[in-house]
């Protein structure tokens, strides 16, 4: 009744979106099915407020692969790159990073000499690892011998390039916490807080948790391949415009307001989806951009998998802890100490480590930071089309705001909300009195917006226990799933989430080697 | 002036462990010890009337087989007395009783959940599987992975082959435990708070983590992999208190020849042309040696009896950045009777076992937020055991000894160092939380001593009070314990060993790390090896 595809992508976020665009440059027929209006996932610009438009998800570009745009042919323009971080203090008296200094009128010699250093020693751990990131994660005691090779390369990489010494270094930092790493480093307290919340950000850790250098490391990948912080002009939505339209002059298809309801199987095979409204579209290959949770336990349903699978997946650890923030100004909010030109820069609330972990420790027990610490952004300094003008829209990205909030976030939201503008007002007196609009997306929000389970940026924890091939789980960390025709190609894949765009790419190319289980 | 083969700093179990195989090979050994008293914090203390305390260590399970039967300490006096039981209370006034009859185990399970009922068995064949992967480990030495000698390469190998012999799916479960927090992996298995949580304690004992905190499920193996005559996870009493460890190995080292002096603490370590050539003691006195051997912790070895000068400079730098934080205290508490635990039925012999009064995950870890705000735990995990119910020996007739580990006591406070009346009030603390599930137990209190990390660092010596000698975290385990590069007992100068917890397996009364470390100083004198090999599994 219907066409037939060779592939269905379910998800048109970037991974799914880069997934299809590399099958079909390849030859095949695809078709690339999204729930919302846009393509995108959450990696969009919408309007929040009439007249205002907002980066709703992502809303900083660092780490996408430089390979996806070249060998797809994307190209969007940038309103600004290379974006600075300023740590702001109350009084005024913030902490400026470059990309290989720091600065500030409180800071000490000894930390100003130490950053260079330190930013140069982790940069080099990062690049060892970002080779990794464009591999499928290698089986272990297997023969595959793309595997192999990986991992003879990571070997390498990390015992000649780096050398003896510096594998002993990131043998030891490599498991453990930022929280003591920094304090072997640096004194002040902001340049401590900022970066420990980098470590962080997305994650349900605080920096004293084992394995945030981990999570830092992985940001860091961007900046070792020569990314900067980028705002894209119009938002992030036009990497995902860019992506889509790659996809579509490659002949992919989107439907879009076409939400899958479950996937298709026949004598456990994976044969075609099952779209809201009962339509059924067949494919051969099902690619799922959704999370492991969905995809396994919605879409598919555990029975298809055997129990043991079903179990892993049902304890993938997907807890998101951040909210997001949207406040439609009147007018350029002045933070204290901060001038007109850096005011563009990402300003980074974290006054200390221990308080980034003492709002970390609320979460841990359902309940919201009562000091929350925050990334803030004024994308409108940048770009004019995102607002009228003369007025701003500012977003944020705010820690932490537990997805299991034990009172419900029904309630809850007005008094993070409110908890949230307390403190920015702290930093910025008066920008309260510029609120136009504002919009607060807790991850409960952002799951049902997104659709993605725990309303977790990565798709799933960045635990070592849950990476590399075991992300999400055994069985599936090849992109391959226990049921034949039947892939992954989101963030809950190997390397993981961020707008990397690594995972779709990766899957893109175990489907095209023809690789099954 | 005499000049002995080998000088080990520290009479604790370890040091005395090292310095008994050194003398086994026939080396003219001295331990030098700076209390009057011999084993470190492995000792039983007379600090009241005729009460003897394991005023630190409490229980015996890790010791080393192989061990214990190659000094022949049973001959010497060590007789470990296996106990079972164990009790976690709960608010609600009910509690989760740990039996040592399977079938009545299942029961008690099943009356909490009857899945994590089922759910046990899976959970209990995963642990051991862990250990039994482990405990090869222990009595070898840590490959360096940067390096190319081939014995390192051998052992790589071995590793990798017995990674192999797991099998794919396997390899992948065991890096999972490897790096997750005890309460995830608990949570991957059992539903049940409080069973979680009498499972879970074993898992942050002595670490300055919370029970989410990952790489917390290995410490749980860490207590777990011990055995008694063959029983894995079985723990016993040393009759007489700890300090028959000590007092055994150390009969055991002096039938050998070797000496110890107490009394003789190391003010520093001679090194002349890059060579260690002896000790000099706090009064001043030179003792000579052909090699020093240190069962100090790394902080106190390197930054306190080294001179800075001696030492290459990357070495200073990794002995400051190495993790040593005190989260512990102990409360030694004489008894006039045994006290009454109503919730329990009267005579209850899961009071033989270690009994606890925090009956959930998040309690624990707000017992860890606690320590990481600079406070001792408000509410704090307590490990709790009346040995003299199986030993009498350590108190007089009627009258009991109790043991009460406490997690978590940083070892300073937000509001500055310790006193002794903050000391009084954290003590006061423990013995409220108890006295909530025990109406009698403080009118039973006739003598307790109070530990904090201050008295732990002051009278044993472990740095900042941390009962393994450093923490045990994945950047401190296996070949980069105590620091990279110096995984294999050979300290920075030449003839100058690490033979304590600082080092490879870690803490715990095992030996371990005394016992390799003399293979290693063996194996550099071209001696004759004295140290056996792991039993492999019986």
């Amino acid at each position: 009744m219907t066409k037939t595809y060779d592939a269905i992508v379910i998800g048109a976020g970037h991974n799914g979106l880069i997934c299809g665009a590399y099958l079909a440059k390849a030859g095949k027929s695809v078709l690339i099915l999204d729930a919302n209006e846009q393509p995108g996932g959450a990696c969009i610009t919408r309007e929040f407020a009439p007249f205002y438009k907002v980066s709703a998800g992502a809303h900083l570009l660092h780490l996408l692969r430089p390979e996806v745009l070249s060998e797809l042919g994307i190209s969007f323009d940038l309103a600004a790159e290379n974006l600075g971080t300023i740590a702001l203090a109350e009084n005024g008296q913030h902490v400026t990073f470059g990309a290989n200094s720091i600065g500030g009128i409180d800071v000490s010699a000894d930390d100003i000499e130490a950053y260079p250093k330190f930013k140069s020693r982790m940069l080099e751990f990062a690049e060892t690892l970002a080779p990794l990131m464009l591999k499928k994660p290698p089986r272990i005691g297997k023969t595959d011998f793309e595997d192999v090779k990986t991992g003879i390369k990571l070997g390498w990489d990390i015992r000649f390039g780096l050398g003896k010494e510096k594998m002993q270094d990131f043998l030891r930092i490599v498991g453990i916490n930022i929280f003591d790493v920094l304090n072997e480093v640096f004194d002040h307290d902001l340049v401590k807080g900022a970066i420990g919340f980098d470590a962080v950000m997305g994650t349900h850790m605080g920096p004293r948790t084992p394995t945030s250098v981990l999570s830092y490391l992985y940001r860091l990948t961007g900046e070792a391949g020569g990314n900067g912080l980028a705002v894209p002009k119009g938002g992030m939505g036009a990497v995902t415009a860019a992506l889509a339209d790659a996809a579509q002059k490659g002949g992919a298809e989107i439907r879009l307001s076409a939400p899958v309801k479950r996937i298709v199987t026949s004598d456990g095979v994976a044969t075609g989806v099952e779209i809201d409204g009962g339509e059924i579209v067949s494919a051969p290959i099902v690619i799922s951009n959704a999370d492991p949770k969905r995809t396994f336990l919605s879409l598919l349903g555990a029975r298809h998998v055997e129990a043991g699978f079903a179990h892993r997946i049902n304890k993938i650890r997907i807890r998101g802890s951040v909210a997001k923030l949207h406040l439609a100004l009147n007018g350029v909010p002045q933070f204290s100490g901060v001038d007109d030109t850096a005011r563009g820069e990402r300003l980074v609330i974290a006054p200390s480590m221990q308080h980034v972990e003492r709002a970390f420790d609320h979460s841990k027990y359902g309940e919201m930071s009562e000091h929350p610490v925050m990334e803030i952004t004024i994308p409108s300094l940048h770009d004019s089309s995102l607002a009228p003008e003369g007025k701003h829209v500012l977003s944020a990205n705010i820690l932490y705001a537990p997805y299991t909030l034990k009172t419900g976030w029904d309630s809850g939201k007005e008094i993070f909300l409110k908890k949230v503008l307390q403190t920015i007002e702290r930093y910025a007196p008066g920008i309260s009195d510029l609120v136009a609009h504002q919009e607060l997306l807790t991850p409960v929000d952002l799951e049902n917006e997104f659709h993605m389970t725990g309303g977790h940026w990565h798709h799933g924890e960045f635990g070592i226990d849950q990476l590399l091939m075991m992300r999400p789980t055994y069985g599936a960390a090849q992109y391959k799933t226990p049921l034949p025709g039947l892939y992954l190609c989101g963030a809950g894949s190997h390397p993981g989430g961020g707008v990397m765009g690594a995972a779709g790419r990766n899957a893109a190319k175990v489907i095209l080697r023809g690789e099954t289980n | 002036m005499k000049t002995y083969d080998a000088i080990v700093i520290g009479a604790g179990h370890n040091g005395l462990t090292n310095a008994a195989f050194l003398a086994k090979a026939g080396l003219d050994v001295v331990v030098v010890e700076r209390n009057e008293y011999i084993g470190g914090a492995t000792v039983s203390r007379n600090l009241y009337e005729d009460w003897y305390y394991s005023n630190c260590s409490y229980v015996c399970s890790l010791l080393r087989p192989e061990i214990y039967r190659a000094l022949n300490l049973a001959k010497h006096g060590l007789q470990v007395v296996p106990y079972g039981g164990g009790v976690t209370f709960m608010q609600n006034g009910d509690f989760f009783g740990n039996y040592e009859d399977h079938e009545v185990q299942y029961r008690e399970m099943r009356r909490h959940s009857p899945r994590d009922a089922d759910a046990y068995e899976r959970y209990s064949a995963d642990v051991l599987r862990y250990c039994r992967f482990i405990r090869p480990f222990l009595l070898r030495t840590p490959p360096d992975p940067t390096s190319f000698k081939p014995r390192d390469i051998q052992e790589l190998m071995y590793l990798a082959k017995k990674l192999y012999d797991l099998g794919e799916e396997q390899v992948y479960e065991f890096m999972r435990f490897f790096t997750m927090s005890v309460g995830e992996f608990l949570d991957e298995y059992f539903e049940c708070d409080v069973i979680k949580t009498h499972m879970a304690g074993s898992g942050i004992i002595g670490t300055a983590l919370g029970p989410y905190s990952p790489g917390t499920a290995y410490v749980l193996l860490h207590h777990y992999m011990g055995d008694l005559d063959g029983n894995v996870g079985s723990w016993g009493f040393s009759r007489g208190g700890m300090g028959s460890v000590s007092k055994a190995i150390a009969g055991a080292l002096e039938e050998l020849g070797g000496e110890i002096r107490t009394n003789a603490g190391v003010d520093k370590i001679l090194v002349k042309n890059g060579e260690a050539k002896g000790v000099v003691l706090e009064n001043g006195e030179e003792i000579q040696s052909r090699i020093v051997v240190s069962n100090l912790d790394a902080k106190r070895t390197f930054l306190k009896c080294m001179d800075p000068k001696d030492l290459p400079s990357e070495v200073i730098e990794k002995a400051k950045n190495f993790k040593i934080r005190g989260s512990s205290g102990k409360l030694n508490i004489a008894l006039d009777g045994l006290p009454d635990f109503p919730a329990l039925p009267k005579g209850s012999s899961l009071l033989r076992g270690d009994f606890h009064f925090i009956d959930s995950l998040e309690r624990m870890e707000r017992a860890y937020d606690d320590w990481k705000n600079g406070t001792w735990s408000q509410d704090p995990y307590v490990d709790t055991l009346i040995p003299t119910q199986v030993d009498p020996t350590m108190a007089p007739p009627g009258k009991h000894f109790m043991s009460v580990f406490v997690q978590y006591c940083p070892p300073t406070l937000a509001d500055g160092e310790w006193t002794d009346e903050k000391r009084d009030a954290f003590g006061k603390t423990v013995i409220d939380q108890m006295a909530e599930y025990s109406p009698n137990i403080k009118d039973l209190i006739l003598h307790a001593e109070v530990r904090t990390p201050r008295e732990l660092e002051n009278e044993v010596g472990l740095t900042e009070g941390n009962i393994f000698q450093g923490e045990l975290t994945l950047d401190q385990l296996l070949f980069n314990r105590p620091f990279p590069g110096y995984g294999q007992y050979r300290g920075p100068v030449r003839g100058m060993y690490m033979c304590g917890s600082s080092t490879h397996p870690g803490g715990g009364v095992m030996a371990a790390p005394g016992a390799n470390a003399a293979r290693e100083i063996l194996l550099d004198l071209k001696q004759g090896n004295t140290v056996p090999e792991d039993f492999g599994d019986d």
